[in-house]
């Protein structure tokens, strides 16, 4: 990677795999939760994450040296909530039936505990390349969990990706259902989104064992 | 060179090596093994993890037995009608046909729920490096029971690896799991593939391929009845005895009565559970009848088939015995103080009767209630616990002031 020096390959890369935000910091679980029953508004979802995150690393990168410390958070909040209320009416604008779906999930974007987080830890001590590069990263591993759970939970429980029908017509009885499968009702549900961020979590700790915990 | 030999000379062969567990199981599942400890002093008894999984499978086969009588009888009795005046021994139900149908109706369930379980029970001693634990005998053999008959064999699969995997394995096997597994494995029947698991069409065999034809009964369950206020067709003695339409092993309060008695005699299942579940369920029915008896819900409203059913008869239909014998006992999830095993019993069947008739949708309300407690046993029991410890410290104060 010529473009990025190693140091900051690994701000993008490392949340990515081994500092995950959702399967190893556990954080931003509530949104993952709600909005991954399919792809589509999963994808929107880490999309919007990542331009709320890139952009709002970047700003309180720039400002971190004139922001008292007594009153950084209502700073930060301002900030998140502004980038929010933009991509909120973008989807309005541009994406009506989908910001119908993703309902007040885009509004909670605000209380996503990884931008805070990241605010703190990251943008208020580093420069706005750095962070910047630290929100994309970050965003990416949040997004790549939901686009995991999303194609995990649509395959199984509505038998479709993007809506497209992959398995066959569960009306019509042909593909999959023509031999007598049946969608999976429990995968719609949010528990078992829980259950499936569970098993990721599993997998990712039994593959490197540097990860699990000391109790 | 029996079979004992055979299979000891194979333990043998493996032991140290990866597969070792599974050997080992097969062996100490059919024989005592070779080993023996020399030297000190050892107190035997035989009132081991396998004796115990053990008597609750003898408690069990009356109930199986039945459900296979039963599969055929209502099958037959959808298509021929229902013979009239029914005794518990009568011939139309203890017949060769009856058991057939249900000997191949019933019998892949058995196969499908222990193989699959078995298989990840294998999978896991052999990649923990532990042994097999004895943990699924008794799971494998309620999950028939507490399925309606016709369920696909795959979704049952499903199903059972799930169950056993979240509800047992990722706690840590048998002994430390939170949840039921036998519950943990219906519930996600329930929620997965809710047409294949309520409804008036599941509970007999080849009724949703009779749909729309005209049926000489039902097939609805006592509780469904009730819940859409429709009349309901079976007397009590019908009830009593199991012969209805329901989950494969629930319906006959009779045998699982005898199974309780056989399970409180050997000191297996806990009969303050089981007592107190069954008050706690009778306290709620009494409840509601009074309601009733009050006026506050008319006859029009849709809650008023369940609750103004005579406040015992709750005990007698639906899967509430079942749940208190078979399922609340388990030593694992229950509560484990005795104190706690009132309050969580109580709550079950509390909670059961509340489920069953508010929610129209679950008509059986069991299986929620007993996986809700499960949760909530260990707080009981810490409740309890801290609660005795500081009566004690209070006598100590009072005694040393």
């Amino acid at each position: 990677m010529g473009l990025l020096s190693r140091k900051d390959a690994k701000l993008i890369t490392d949340p990515l795999a081994d500092n995950n935000p959702i399967t190893i910091q556990v954080l931003g679980i509530c949104s993952a939760l709600a909005i991954t029953a399919q792809l589509k508004p999963s994808i929107v979802m880490a999309i919007s994450v990542l331009f709320v995150m890139g952009v709002g690393n970047v700003v309180i990168s720039l400002l971190r040296n004139l922001i008292p410390s007594k009153i950084r958070i209502i700073v930060q909040l301002i900030v998140v909530a502004t980038l929010v209320i933009i991509v909120d009416q973008v989807l309005k604008a541009f994406a009506y039936s989908l910001s119908k779906e993703l309902s007040v999930f885009i509004g909670l974007i605000i209380t996503n505990c990884i931008i805070m987080g990241r605010f703190e830890a990251f943008a208020l001590g580093n420069g706005p390349w750095k962070s910047f590069l630290d929100g994309i990263g970050n965003a990416a591993g949040y997004g790549l969990i939901l686009v995991i759970v999303g194609f995990f939970r649509e395959l199984l429980g509505s038998g479709t990706l993007f809506g497209f029908q992959v398995l066959g017509d569960p009306v019509e009885k042909t593909g999959l259902y023509a031999i007598g499968y049946e969608n999976n009702g429990f995968m719609v549900l949010p528990p078992m989104a829980l259950i499936v961020v569970g098993i990721i979590i599993w997998v990712q700790r039994s593959r490197n064992k540097d990860l699990i915990e000391e109790n | 060179m029996g079979l004992k030999e055979n299979l000891h000379k194979l333990k043998m062969k493996y032991e140290g090596k990866k597969m070792a567990p599974a050997f080992n199981a097969l062996h100490t599942f059919l024989y005592l093994p070779n080993m023996i400890t020399k030297g000190g002093t050892h107190i035997k008894a035989a009132d081991d993890l396998k004796r115990t999984m053990n008597t609750v499978i003898l408690a069990l086969v009356p109930c199986l037995i039945f459900g296979m009588f039963n599969a055929g009888f209502q099958h037959y009795a959808a298509i021929n009608g229902l013979p009239e005046g029914m005794s518990f021994f009568s011939t139309a139900f203890w017949n060769m046909d009856n058991f057939l149908l249900g000997l191949v109706t019933v019998l892949p369930l058995v196969i499908v729920s222990y193989g699959v379980g078995l298989a990840i029970e294998f999978l896991f001693a052999v990649i923990k490096g532990h042994e097999v634990e004895e943990g699924y005998l008794v799971t494998g053999m309620l999950v028939p029971l507490i399925v309606p008959i016709d369920i696909p064999l795959w979704m049952l699969a499903v199903a059972v690896a799930f169950g056993v995997v979240i509800g047992k394995e990722v706690f840590g096997g048998t002994g430390m799991n939170i949840l039921n597994p036998a519950l943990t494995i219906r519930a996600f029947l329930f929620f997965a593939y809710p047409t294949w698991m309520s409804g008036d069409k599941v509970w007999v065999h080849e009724a949703v391929e009779r749909a729309g034809t005209p049926d000489a009964i039902s097939g609805e369950t006592i509780l469904g009845s009730y819940a859409q206020n429709s009349d309901v067709m079976y007397s009590l003695q019908d009830m009593f005895f199991g012969f209805i339409p329901g989950s494969v092993g629930e319906t006959s309060k009779l045998l699982i009565v005898i199974g309780a008695l056989f399970l409180i005699f050997t000191k297996v299942g806990s009969w303050r559970i089981i007592l107190s579940t069954l008050i706690g369920a009778l306290v709620m029915g009494l409840i509601f009848n009074g309601v009733v008896d009050a006026g506050w819900i008319q006859e029009g409203s849709k809650f008023f088939g369940l609750m103004s059913v005579p406040f015992w008869q709750h005990l007698i239909i639906g899967s509430i015995l079942f749940g208190a014998v078979y399922m609340a006992t388990d030593p694992v999830s229950a509560a484990q103080t005795n104190k706690g095993k009132w309050i969580y019993g109580f709550l079950i069947g509390f909670i059961s009767i509340l489920i069953r008739v508010f929610n129209p949708a679950y008509p059986e309300g069991v299986f929620l209630a007993i996986l809700l407690m499960n949760v909530f046993a260990p707080t009981i029991d810490h409740y309890v616990i801290q609660g005795n410890i500081n009566k004690r410290k209070k006598r100590l104060k009072v005694k040393t002031a």
